[in-house]
């Protein structure tokens, strides 16, 4: 089997999903474009060699529909030959796109691809594309959906965390993010996105609030209370795990990732690949895996997904130097953290998505590429990045400097 | 035409009206004849030119009450003869044909080319308005008797004549789904403000309106069939749509725990029906209700809560040789709680009531218990202040056993002690005639005992109710050995004057009821005392049907109070008699740790005065271990829950305690919210078959003890393959119904 390298990465800085957040004029195109436009001029690539383009989106409606992968290879000038895929595993999207390129590479059917995605979460919104699994009666009730902040409360409540954790956890998260940027930790990597003259839109995650304490946290008011109680969720919760009497609601929006635009895109090859680009392989993908886990708990993929990728990789924990798990809520980290027992200070180092925003789509990518920009940086070797995803899935990738 | 149930005649400007008033009957229902007939009528409007549209009204005190549900159990008879016959698919066939025939007579009526309009006068209920909701117009009258509504859903089927469509294109989504799965019945006015029907007129002008919107309006057509009809609450995939379904969904969830099919099928009819035009949403209704028609929910439920309740209510266990009883004033001897409860039920049924207790001031007391409870309806706008004082003046509070006299049925509720019982029947009998019928309301002390210190053992009967009166159904009927069927007579009229539902049991300890939910309790304690999370016990009593947790019922009786009736066991059966992890908990609990239930705001929950009850926290100390939750086997906690009540209503059965299955049944869904959906303590034996079962016991005896084991009618059931019900339609034949009346 081939290996599949990673030459190189690059992300948008990420901007307020709202309709006031600095790259609301951006299309979703345009995000995508601004990534791969950076891919090739940085590397000097001759985008030839690209043999696909798989980009996750997890909304791909209206601007974001019908196979954003291959419009934004169009628009970014890699010419006819380029083709392109959108795919959907939701939260995992990015890194599932990545992992479809190694894949391809590893087969031996191809030996240039490229991964990444993209979200406009304020133009297109999220639930844009419509959600069978919660709104169809004959699917939404065996796999007792709930919202996603329903069942991070549950994970809360079920392993024990309590508000402060949450909150404390959130604050580790902003006050990492903003040191990573002023130790200029995302520099390198990160894009920024102009306008057709060239001026600047965006060139840094828009919502780091370095000065968030406990004391700002706390006077949020949870999230999903009213909607457990009156939606009738929390009742589903509690039939799914019935060991749980009753719901601790400790999320809101200061605890949970951020909604917010942004692309990313991560440039893989075969060794031949690469020689052919003229380009040295920073990384090696060394296993991957997907699973489908508890439904109601929704969240907690990572956990098994960890389990499935060490098992196929022949490692223990141990043997990472580095984790990155998408801060989707921070009861889906500190459930992680607890089922390994990892160290604090190995497990995302520079802040995340409560931080800077979780752009759907594209996420995955992006933070691949932060854990190896630090596995770089530290001089480390091996990193597993993984993602909970909707509908009750995970995806995790290794990684390991070559 | 040839029409027998309706009246059919057109008037100078071309309105034709439709009379519905069935022969022979007191409220009209839908039948095959009778669809046959509307077919005639909507071929007649159609193709006459003089007829411009028809109006149909009622001709009796009401509209109609719905479809005729032996109907529906016909076309599932058929359908499983057919399978045998024909085989499954073309059984299957002809029962979706068949089952959708209503579907489309309405469907038919609605896109014939007239208009028709539904003029509507008391209860127009299920099938029957469905028929009016494919009315182009509703008109009702202004009566506090009349009422629109599809409650299908309480006897385990839902609208399959077009309601889920109509409805849910009428009102806003959640409205709908709300109105159809509590089965609401609405009145005039909110029918009408939430577009149900169009308009509210006094009865007499009722036809009048129908004909005159007729007259105005002869094109019209259902607003589902014009150009541009937008659905009340947008599409279903839009962001309101978003708000509304995953809601809906969990909310199904929460208030069914997934045990009610027919409910689940209303959810997906109206979400799949709702993204297709007018027709083929009909069509996948149809598709839906074809299956929830064949459901052994469907069928259990139509047997027990609509055909057995309608039968005990109107007296199958009835003497018919003795004649109606002409009850007009009733005694109540203690006015505490439960004697100020029925004080008030009788009262309210508009009999005259002595209500006595040993001072003038507790007789009072009890009194303004119905002052407080009539007090409460006027406050929901449920009753007027006339009829508070009305109820009053019915109740006559007094401290003077002489002020019975003339009484037809005095009813006991005094301490639950021989001694003072005695004493009470005394002093009634010197007071009343010698044709009075005395009935106690006893939990625990057997009837024949008490009887023995009557001077007329013959006109001894108990009337046991359920706590809190007004509210609970259920009413059982105890016979004690000598107890005469005038008797027995009197206290049926009476229950069906109060409009409760009664069951008539044997005298045996405990009864029927209380020894079902005792066996609920007691499950719950030991599993308690196994080291199952109490979450886990509680979860799994509600997700097995049951309307509370085990738990949460003990501390609604009163834990102090199990405790005692343990005791009690304890004392008249010997040591053997009672479980002592359960004596030990009851102990601990009452003794130690001063917790007796929700009265003193200490159980197995705490109470707080702000917010929710939980779980004491303390029950983990209790018991000393605790089991992981990936231990507990939800499956077999819901069995053992189900099984120990379903057992001991077998055992209740073959001792002769209760003697048809109806009423264990019923009793047993009316009296302690047995899993509605099985259709009763027997039918859950039935359905399961006594063979699963009977395995099913014994699995459960090996794990858990003898208290599991089959009973032996049971397990020669099991051989034989009989059932409850097949076995008592085999000696219903044979033997009189009522077994101790004389």
């Amino acid at each position: 089997m081939a290996d599949a390298f990673i030459y190189d990465h690059v992300r948008t800085p990420r901007g307020k999903g709202k309709a006031d957040g600095a790259l609301h004029e951006v299309t979703a195109v345009e995000l995508g474009t601004t990534a791969l436009r950076a891919i090739r001029d940085r590397n000097d690539l001759d985008t030839k060699l690209v043999e696909d383009v798989v980009f996750g989106c997890v909304d791909p409606v209206g601007e974001a529909g019908a196979d954003i992968a291959r419009t934004v290879a169009l628009k970014a000038g890699y010419g006819k030959e380029v083709p392109g895929i959108q795919i959907n595993r939701f939260c995992a999207s990015g890194l599932d796109a990545v992992n479809l390129a190694a894949a391809q590479i590893m087969s031996g059917q191809k030996d240039m691809a490229i991964g990444g995605g993209v979200e406009s979460m304020s133009r297109v919104g999220m639930g844009a594309s419509g959600f069978a699994i919660a709104v169809d009666p004959s699917v939404a009730i065996d796999t007792w959906f709930m919202p996603q902040g329903i069942s991070a409360d549950l994970i809360a409540t079920k392993y024990g965390f309590s508000r402060d954790d949450v909150d404390a956890y959130a604050v580790r998260s902003h006050k990492r993010a903003a040191a990573a940027w002023q130790a200029g930790r995302f520099k390198d990597s990160v894009i920024p996105v102009t306008d057709v003259n060239g001026l600047i839109i965006l060139d840094r995650d828009e919502t780091i609030r370095p000065g968030t304490d406990m004391q700002a946290l706390a006077a949020l008011k949870a999230s999903f209370v009213q909607m457990g109680e009156m939606g009738g969720f929390d009742a589903v919760a509690t039939a799914a795990h019935p060991d749980v009497e009753f719901i601790n609601h400790v999320h809101h929006a200061g605890n949970s990732s951020g909604i917010v635009d942004g692309a990313a895109a991560v440039l893989l090859g075969s060794k031949k690949g690469g020689k052919a680009a003229g380009l040295k392989p920073r990384a090696r993908i060394r296993a991957f895996a997907t699973v489908g886990s508890d439904l109601a708990l929704m969240l907690t993929g990572p956990v098994d997904v960890t389990e499935l990728v060490l098992r196929k990789a022949g490692m223990k924990t141990s043997d990472i130097d580095l984790f990155e798990l998408n801060e989707a809520f921070s009861s889906v980290v500190l459930r992680f953290q607890q089922a390994f027992d990892i160290d604090d200070e190995i497990l995302n180092v520079n802040g995340g998505a409560i931080a800077m925003g979780h752009p759907l789509g594209a996420t995955g990518a992006m933070i691949l590429g932060t854990v190896l920009d630090e596995l770089e940086r530290t001089d480390k070797n091996t990193a597993l990045v993984t993602l909970c995803v909707a509908a009750g899935m995970g995806v995790a990738t290794i990684i390991e400097r070559v | 035409m040839n029409l027998t149930n309706f009246r059919f005649e057109t008037d100078s400007d071309g309105i034709a009206t439709a009379t519905w008033d069935m022969p022979g009957r007191s409220m009209n229902v839908i039948t095959p004849e009778l669809m046959a007939e509307l077919d005639q009528i909507i071929d007649t409007v159609a193709s006459t030119e003089a007829i411009k549209g028809c109006v149909i009204v009622s001709g009796k005190e009401a509209f109609s009450g719905g479809a005729d549900l032996t109907m529906l159990q016909g076309l599932r008879d058929l359908f499983v003869k057919l399978s045998k016959e024909k085989g499954e698919a073309v059984a299957m066939q002809s029962f979706f044909d068949e089952s959708r025939k209503l579907s489309l007579l309405y469907r038919k009526l609605e896109t014939c080319g007239k208009p028709f309009a539904a003029a509507i006068h008391g209860v127009c209920l299920g099938g029957a308005f469905e028929l009016a909701l494919a009315c182009q117009y509703r008109v009702v009258s202004d009566d506090a008797s009349t009422r629109v509504g599809l409650p299908e859903i309480k006897v385990g089927l839902f609208p399959g004549a077009g309601g889920t469509q109509r409805v849910a294109r009428l009102m806003q989504t959640g409205d709908a789904l709300q109105m159809m799965f509590k089965g609401e019945q609405v009145k005039a006015l909110p029918a009408r403000n939430t577009g149900l029907v169009h308009a509210v007129v006094p009865r007499d002008q009722l036809v009048a309106n129908a004909k005159e919107w007729l007259k105005a309006n002869p094109q019209a057509t259902a607003p589902w069939d014009q150009k541009g009809f937008k659905l009340p609450s947008n599409k279903v995939y839009s962001p309101a749509g978003m708000q509304i379904w995953p809601p809906a969904n969990a909310i199904y969830r929460r208030e069914t725990n997934d045990n009610y099919p027919a409910a689940r099928a209303i959810l997906s009819a109206v979400y799949e029906g709702l993204q297709l035009p007018i027709d083929l949403g009909l069509k996948v209704e149809s598709r839906y209700f074809a299956k929830i028609l064949r459901t052994k929910e469907a069928a259990s439920m139509i047997r027990s809560l609509f055909v057995s309740m309608q039968e005990l209510n109107k007296g199958a266990r009835r003497p018919a040789d003795v004649p109606p009883s002409k009850l007009k004033k009733v005694g109540v001897v203690g006015a505490g709680f439960m004697g100020a409860g029925i004080a008030y039920v009788t009262a309210q049924a508009g009999l005259d009531v002595v209500l006595v207790d040993r001072d003038q001031e507790a007789a009072d007391k009890g009194k303004a218990y119905s002052h407080k409870l009539v007090s409460d309806q006027i406050m929901k706008g449920r009753a007027k202040t006339a009829d508070r004082d009305a109820l009053l003046a019915r109740i006559t509070a007094s401290a003077d056993y002489a002020d019975l006299k003339g009484c037809d049925l005095v009813i006991e509720a005094v301490f639950e002690d021989p001694k003072v019982k005695a004493e009470v029947i005394a002093k009634v009998e010197a007071a009343v005639g010698p044709k009075t019928i005395f009935g106690s309301n006893t939990s625990t002390l057997p009837i024949t005992g008490l009887a023995a210190t009557s001077q007329r053992p013959q006109n001894f009967i108990g009337i046991h109710f359920f706590s809190p009166v007004e509210k609970m159904l259920l009413v059982e009927v105890i016979m004690a050995k000598k107890t005469g069927k005038k008797a027995l007579a009197m206290a049926l009229d009476f229950v069906r004057a109060i409009k409760k539902t009664p069951i008539v049991v044997n005298d045996v300890r405990g009864f029927y009821a209380n020894r079902c939910v005792g066996n609920y309790l007691r499950e719950g304690h030991l599993m308690l005392m196994e080291g199952i999370p109490p979450a886990m016990i509680e979860a799994a009593g509600k997700q097995a049907g049951m309307p509370v947790g085990p738990l949460s019922l003990n501390d609604e009786v009163a834990v102090d109070l199990a405790f005692k009736v343990l005791k009690a066991t304890k004392v008249q059966l010997g040591e053997g008699a009672v479980d002592p992890a359960q004596e030990k908990l009851l102990s601990d609990m009452v003794e130690k740790h001063g917790r007796l239930g929700r009265k003193n705001r200490k159980g197995f929950y705490d109470y707080p005065e702000a917010g929710p009850k939980r779980l004491w926290p303390g029950l983990a100390d209790l018991v000393g271990k605790r089991l992981a939750p990936e231990q507990v086997d939800m499956a077999e906690l819901q069995h053992r829950l189900l099984v120990t009540q379903a057992l001991e209503a077998a055992r209740t059965y073959e001792e002769g305690v209760v003697t048809d299955p109806r009423e264990a049944d019923v009793g047993s869904i009316i009296g302690f919210g047995f899993a509605p959906y099985s259709g009763g303590t027997l039918s859950y034996i039935d359905n399961m078959g006594a063979a699963a079962f009977v395995k099913l016991c014994e699995a459960l005896a090996k794990k858990h003890g003898e208290r599991f084991k089959p009973n032996r009618q049971l397990k020669r059931m099991a051989k034989t393959g009989e059932s409850y019900y097949s076995a008592a339609a085999a000696a219903s034949a044979t033997k009189p119904a009522v077994k101790s009346a004389a």
